[in-house]
């Protein structure tokens, strides 16, 4: 009895330790499961310092530094004929109305107080982006009633002052830049104090057109949605009818012969295709060859679809291989033919998995660059492209491109805006992706 | 009538063919539609395809057919030395259409009368001024040849449009009396509209074909023009790319060729263990609740777009790269290089990796796990000398998936790799690939008849063979083992 309660409870091979065998197995183990949780944490932590730096990078692009002041829009400088009439006023450039903010901006500051020693005319002019003069031309021009008028009036501060704002910008880069001089940084700080000099919500950032090089204090985003919105209606009106007339095709009606074999294949093939190539194709059918005109959103679309094809198609075939045969068996023996079943039937209960299908395409259409920049959706575009249909030929681009294009310009403020037009481009995202899981959950059914 | 119009219309006399249709399919069963052999609608549908069908069908012939015809019947008024060849009698044929059009509005718009229209003679007046005034801004004046020309395309467009419209509403009508005869109880509406739907669908589902030949045809076409001028014995074995478009090139492809594969081996080094990994732990050790937050959360890498990533790898990556490793190491001072690029492509791949591995992984028969935990062994052993060696086929198809995904992305090169096409083997140098000079050959101004332009078509069809190839080869191996378990 005695030797029973003395043996020892673990056996001197067990896996729970023991031989020095046992302990190099478990450590062996155990460094193994560590290299999968270290795997996925670089992975994950990869994923978050991405989006926290972009985030980081391009929140502030939805704040914009902004000079508010009085200005006179004396008819003398603007209407020099004092006729208000608009042809007459054209002949005021932006020069003009340039000096004008400069003259009303110095005024202010001394009307206020605001030493503006060391700092030169030119360089006060400086602070005021080379945008606000168009700005403000295109405004009086639309109603010359504001002639003779004094308007309160926020308009953007140049980029350099928005950079310093922001951080971007700092006394020791102002040494070496001849944008801006310290001198200009310390008077943007007592502006500032004044209450002239702010940020607020920038909302011409997701609204106004593409601007040059020299200001990207007034670059936006609004050509690019609407390109990118245009893309997308079509893409949608395009693709997702011929991707499920297709779907139905070949799991309901192909029979199994050479040509049905020779499209599983391509379909499958297609959807590994890199994009560029899409991007030749497009360039070489499209624009070569049918004559459409570069940069259109209809070219865009068309390529676009194309690519998306296979996607959806496939999605769409595994939503129609969901619904039980037992449906078609009883719609076909209550006597409907092929057809009506399908689309009485099959088509209905698929719908849901086949709208989740599409707008998940859809998001990964949004996303996509390399084709776009072949045929040439690339280029500067600053002017709306008009309502459709005649729009869908205008020239235009699309979000992601223009992340490519700002993010290719030498100015740094560029990378601001570029990050956040990610930030726009991944909000659309995060939506079509939410509501594409919120139809799966609320329609999904199980059979 | 413009042919948007002229669609409108023959959609408004479908909708009323289908009500003619169907009534007349009632009335002949005298209201009795038991008697008829389909439902009254597809008497209605049968009737309204029968008006569309043929006359739109007319319709994309004529505007396909319309200019051919035109210009044939226009060139006789150029002079023989303007058109002599291809390019000269497009150049002709776009300032005849524009000096139409600009004859076109500025009788919309009043500026001139139809008789002027016809009448004026560049002889007798600036038409290039006269045009200025309705907006219509010309290149150059107008030689009188070019008005004439002009004026008859004006004269002769005018009339086929009219014969256009003419045909195509005649046709649409008589397609539906047709129909309305042919409708009677004993009809089989229903069949006919059933098979114009099937054609349709399979119209729908050979576009993917149509999409593969066109991707080989234009590519094909430009890439044997490409060789007609530049040799391919140079294209595919040239060790120096440097293209001048004053001529005079070198347009190797084999810097192009080494960057690719080198800027692909490093996304691989990076992408195949962290892909890996994550898919065996996720597979054989997480719980069901880490693995249903991981899962999604790891495939949310999948779902952002490529050029975030570029922008990542331009303003994070590459800098961070140059700063602690290149410049330290004494390596290079760029922040685009072969690392920067390679691990930035290999982050995006870790979720396909990771997929497609967790579902092979997954595809291994659970009687081999139980087999070797019956046998003493743990986990790890099991993963090592049981699961992997069964699902390596399949790894190694999604691992050339993967690779062939690697050597067709372009924006993350585009952004991170630089453009200096390079033979070097240090990875902190700046090279480029085929994507980013397809891009860069093919962006901005370009000149389709310079080898400069036309060498991206020899990229990009030499591009489509390689991933094509890995695909197909990826895809072969994971069907042949795929189904040994089943």
């Amino acid at each position: 009895m005695t030797d029973l309660t003395q043996a020892p409870m673990t056996p001197a091979n067990s896996i729970l330790g023991g031989s020095a065998e046992m302990r190099r197995r478990n450590a062996a183990e155990a460094r193994f499961r560590l290299y999968g949780m270290v795997a996925i944490s670089i992975s994950l932590g990869v994923l978050a310092i991405m989006l926290w730096t972009i985030f980081a990078d391009g929140v502030s692009a939805f704040r914009q530094a902004k000079l508010t002041f009085p200005i006179t829009l004396s008819s003398e400088v603007l209407d020099p004929k004092g006729n208000a009439n608009r042809d007459e006023m054209a002949k005021v450039t932006t020069i003009g109305y340039g000096k004008l903010i400069a003259a009303a901006f110095e005024a202010e500051l001394t009307a206020r107080g605001i030493s503006t020693e060391g700092i030169s005319a030119k360089d006060l002019a400086g602070l005021i982006s080379k945008d606000a003069p168009g700005v403000l031309r295109a405004e009086v021009l639309a109603d010359p009633s504001l002639l003779d008028t004094v308007q309160n009036r926020s308009i953007l501060a140049a980029g350099r002052v928005d950079g310093y704002l922001k951080g971007r910008v700092t006394r020791e880069t102002a040494e070496r830049d001849n944008q801006i001089s310290p001198a200009m940084l310390d008077l943007t700080d007592r502006l500032i104090e004044a209450g002239i000099l702010s940020a607020p919500f920038n909302s011409r950032f997701l609204t106004s057109p593409d601007a040059s090089d020299q200001r990207p204090e007034a670059a936006g985003l609004g050509v690019a949605i609407l390109g990118s919105a245009y893309m997308m209606l079509l893409v949608a009106l395009i693709c997702v009818p011929i991707g499920v007339a297709a779907s139905i095709y070949l799991e309901e009606f192909a029979p199994k012969n050479r040509l049905t074999d020779v499209i599983e294949v391509n379909i499958s093939n297609l959807a590994a295709v890199p994009s560029i190539v899409f991007g030749i194709l497009g360039l070489a059918v499209f624009i070569n060859f049918a004559g459409f005109p570069q940069s259109s959103p209809l070219v865009g679309a068309l390529v676009i679809s194309l690519m998306t094809l296979p996607t959806i198609i496939i999605a769409t075939r595994a939503a129609i291989r969901a619904v039980p045969p037992s449906i078609r068996g009883a719609a076909l023996g209550v006597g409907a033919s092929k057809m009506q079943t399908v689309f009485h039937h099959v088509l209905p209960l698929a719908m849901p998995g086949i709208l989740t299908g599409a707008i998940l395409g859809l998001a990964s259409a949004l996303g996509e660059t390399a084709p776009l920049l072949l045929i040439g959706m690339v280029a500067f575009v600053d002017n709306y492209p008009a309502a459709p249909p005649e729009g869908l030929l205008d020239p235009a681009t699309a979000l992601p491109v223009q992340v490519y294009a700002w993010a290719s310009r030498s100015d740094p403020a560029f990378i601001e805006r570029s990050s956040g037009a990610i930030i726009v481009l991944l909000a659309f995202l995060v939506v079509m992706n939410v509501t594409a899981i919120l139809l799966r959950r609320k329609f999904e059914r199980r059979w | 009538m413009t042919a948007l119009t002229l669609v409108a219309l023959i959609l408004v006399l479908a909708m009323a063919a289908y009500l003619a249709g169907r009534r007349r399919a009632v009335s002949t069963a005298a209201g009795d539609i038991r008697k008829l052999h389909s439902l009254p609608g597809y008497y209605g549908w049968f009737a309204a395809l029968a008006a569309a069908l043929p006359a739109l069908t007319l319709l994309i012939l004529w505007l396909i057919a319309q200019p051919i015809y035109l210009e044939r019947a226009v060139l006789p008024d150029l002079p023989a030395a303007t058109v002599a060849d291809d390019t000269a009698r497009a150049l002709a044929m776009a300032d005849v259409r524009r000096v139409a059009g600009g004859l076109d509005t500025a009788v919309a718009t009043g500026a001139m009368t139809e008789a002027e229209a016809g009448r004026i003679r560049a002889e007798l007046t600036d038409v290039r001024s006269r045009l200025a005034e309705v907006g219509v801004a010309l290149g150059t004046s107008v030689a009188p040849e070019t008005l004439r020309a002009a004026q008859s395309y004006r004269l002769a467009s005018h009339s086929a449009v009219m014969m256009r419209d003419i045909a195509v509403i005649a046709l649409a009508l008589i397609g539906l009396a047709v129909a309305l005869t042919l409708i009677r109880p004993d009809f089989r509406a229903r069949n006919r509209v059933e098979r114009v739907v099937l054609g349709a669908l399979i119209a729908a589902s050979t576009i993917a074909i149509l999409t593969t030949v066109g991707i080989i045809w234009s590519m094909l076409s430009e890439s044997l023009n490409f060789f007609a001028q530049y040799p391919a014995a140079d294209f595919f074995f040239g060790l120096t790319w440097s293209p001048n478009f004053r001529g005079g090139s070198d347009l190797g492809f084999l810097p192009l060729l080494w960057g690719t594969l080198y800027i692909s081996l490093v996304a691989m080094i990076v992408a195949v263990p962290l892909g890996l990994f994550t898919a065996i732990y996720l597979a054989e050790y997480a719980s069901p609740r880490l693995r249903a937050w991981v899962k999604p959360l790891i495939e949310v890498i999948a779902g952002i777009p490529t050029v975030v990533f570029g922008l990542f790898a331009l303003i994070t990556v590459g800098p961070f790269l140059r700063d602690y490793f290149a410049q330290p190491l004494g390596l290079g001072t760029s922040g685009a290089s072969v690392m920067t690029a390679g691990v930035v492509i290999g982050i995006l791949n870790i979720p396909f990796i990771s997929s497609l591995a967790d579902d092979i992984i997954n595809a291994v028969p659970q009687s081999l796990r139980d087999g070797s935990y019956g046998l003493g062994a743990t986990r790890s052993e099991t993963v090592r000398q049981v699961i992997l060696p069964a699902a390596l086929p399949g790894i190694v198809g999604a691992v050339l998936l993967a690779t062939s995904r690697a050597i067709g992305e372009t924006m993350i090169v585009t952004m991170g790799a630089g453009a200096a096409a390079k033979l070097s083997l240090n990875p902190f140098e700046a090279m480029t690939t085929m994507t980013v000079k397809i891009v860069g050959q093919l962006t901005g101004d370009t000149d389709f008849a310079s080898p400069e332009t036309l060498v991206a078509f020899a990229l990009g069809i030499t591009l489509f063979v390689i991933t094509l190839g890995l695909n197909v080869f990826a895809l072969y191996i994971v069907r042949k083992y795929r189904e040994q378990y089943e």
